[in-house]
């Protein structure tokens, strides 16, 4: 077996799928808690009291981190190779092939935007949250208002006030979006689980899950901002 | 039909190539795509010019030796053809033909269209074979090999190795080559054997000669002059994975 999964190229893709596959597990959790915070705050709250500063938490934090980071070094490394390996002189004229989706084209690209997005996000809420509690703090101030690290509705609500805000994290999801509907199916074939009967039902589950996912999470931004405009 | 041909020149493999316009004129629709190029060729030695290289050989379709990138698609826009099998009724009167060479760093041009595709044969050497003399053809159902398997195997068997996934894909990988050899024999009792180490021997070879990771596009068997599928892809990993972890 010995180091496959670093000096073959099908063992490096693997690791994209496995890796893939975790970040898109945590996703589907992540988006299913935050659909708590369009129905209560205090449950919401009660989640992000649950994930706070606690062992627990910290370690699937540091997990996750591990996750991403292995993904992204490992898309670097295979891109730096794909690059080489097309040559220095391109062709002249090219075309999009039939039944080639443009995510699958830019998959480096998109995964560029998410991991800015990403950081964004981890400026907007873990700075606030997570981060605070580790550093041994009960509250955080944003904007002239004192927040609980636990505060994660409250921060959501001022966080989506603003249109800026709203702006990026559609950019953000959409790009998700396209990254997924190309990513969830590739994991299956990747790992050899596909096949020409299946691959129409995984790329139509792929795009579900894309769907779901996204969709979920632009569902909680839209319905803040237009909640912060007085409309419900 | 008329044309203009902006074909790559190059004169060698050290040689800096650029593109050249050429003007082929009364092309009769049924010519084949070859049969232009021959035309045109035969113009260029009657002026004294240097004639463009090109690969070709059976002209049916079987051989794998015709190349070429013709108007941004391998073996040009029609599908499941190769370029021996491009007619220029498929192009309109008048059109402008952007004709280039593969263009991959494991297949670098030797001259003008032809590209040095030996990298296919070196993978194949690594293990595209079987170890043993299996005979002659045997009687039927001698060897039991249900109708599924034996058209899987077939259908990946259709590879003619003339390079168009690898010149194709966006990352120059020969995934879609090496998935069609190791399928076509991990489907048959014959080749079944040695399926572990063809999949390892053979992946090994073709990352040590340069080509790059699939990405799974689907862009190789969109291309792909004979319609091999990734499915075939999609054994090969599985192949592959399987016989690293029993390693």
């Amino acid at each position: 077996m010995s180091n496959f999964l670093c000096n073959s190229s099908i063992g490096k893709k693997l690791v994209m799928s496995i890796s893939g596959c975790f970040l898109v597990l945590f996703l589907l959790f992540h988006m299913s808690m935050n659909i708590a915070a369009l129905f209560s705050a205090e449950a919401y709250n009660a989640i992000c009291g649950f994930l706070g500063a606690n062992w627990y938490a910290v370690a699937g934090t540091l997990v996750l981190v591990a996750g991403v980071f292995v993904h992204f070094a490992y898309a670097l490394w295979l891109t730096i190779q794909n690059r080489k390996a097309r040559g220095q002189q391109r062709y002249a004229v090219t075309v999009t092939e039939k039944g080639v989706s443009w995510a699958s084209k830019n998959m480096l690209v998109l995964g560029v935007i998410i991991i800015g997005g990403l950081a964004i996000h981890l400026i907007h809420f873990w700075s606030n949250m997570m981060l605070v509690e580790l550093m041994g703090e009960h509250s955080v101030v944003i904007a002239g208002v004192e927040y609980a690290p636990t505060d994660g509705a409250g921060l959501i609500a001022f966080t989506f006030s603003k249109w800026y805000n709203v702006l990026i994290y559609v950019v953000w999801l959409a790009a998700l979006w396209f990254h997924l509907s190309h990513g969830a199916w590739s994991m299956i074939q990747t790992v050899g689980w596909a096949n020409d009967k299946w691959y129409p039902r995984l790329k139509c589950l792929s795009t579900l899950v894309a769907t779901l996912i996204c969709g979920g999470f632009a569902l909680v931004v839209i319905f803040f901002y237009i909640k912060s405009l007085g409309c419900c | 039909m008329n044309f203009k041909l902006k074909i790559w020149r190059q004169k060698d493999a050290k040689s800096k190539g650029e593109f050249k316009t050429y003007e082929v004129t009364n092309i009769a629709s049924d010519t084949s795509f070859l049969e232009m190029m021959d035309i045109l060729n035969n113009d260029l030695v009657h002026k004294g010019e240097e004639p463009v290289a090109f690969d070709h050989d059976c002209r049916e379709g079987i051989c794998g030796m015709c190349s070429m990138h013709i108007n941004g698609h391998a073996h040009g826009p029609e599908t499941a053809v190769t370029t021996c099998q491009l007619y220029m009724r498929k192009f309109k009167d008048g059109e402008t033909i952007t004709i280039e060479p593969w263009r991959s760093a494991a297949f670098p041009v030797i001259k003008d269209l032809v590209v040095d595709r030996s990298a296919y044969d070196k993978i194949l050497q690594a293990g595209g074979f079987i170890s043993v003399r299996t005979g002659s053809v045997v009687d039927a159902n001698c060897i039991p090999i249900s109708n599924a398997d034996a058209e899987e195997s077939m259908d990946a068997a259709a590879c003619v190795g003339c390079g168009a996934c690898a010149a194709t894909c966006k990352n120059g990988s020969a995934m879609l080559f090496v998935a069609a050899r190791v399928s076509s024999l991990a489907k048959l009792p014959q080749g079944r054997v040695e399926g572990a180490r063809r999949a390892k021997a053979m992946v090994a070879k073709m990352d040590e000669l340069g080509f790059g990771n699939c990405t799974n596009t689907g862009a190789c068997q969109a291309e792909c002059p004979k319609s091999i599928s990734i499915t075939h892809i999609a054994r090969l990993n599985r192949e592959f994975l399987a016989a690293k972890l029993k390693d």
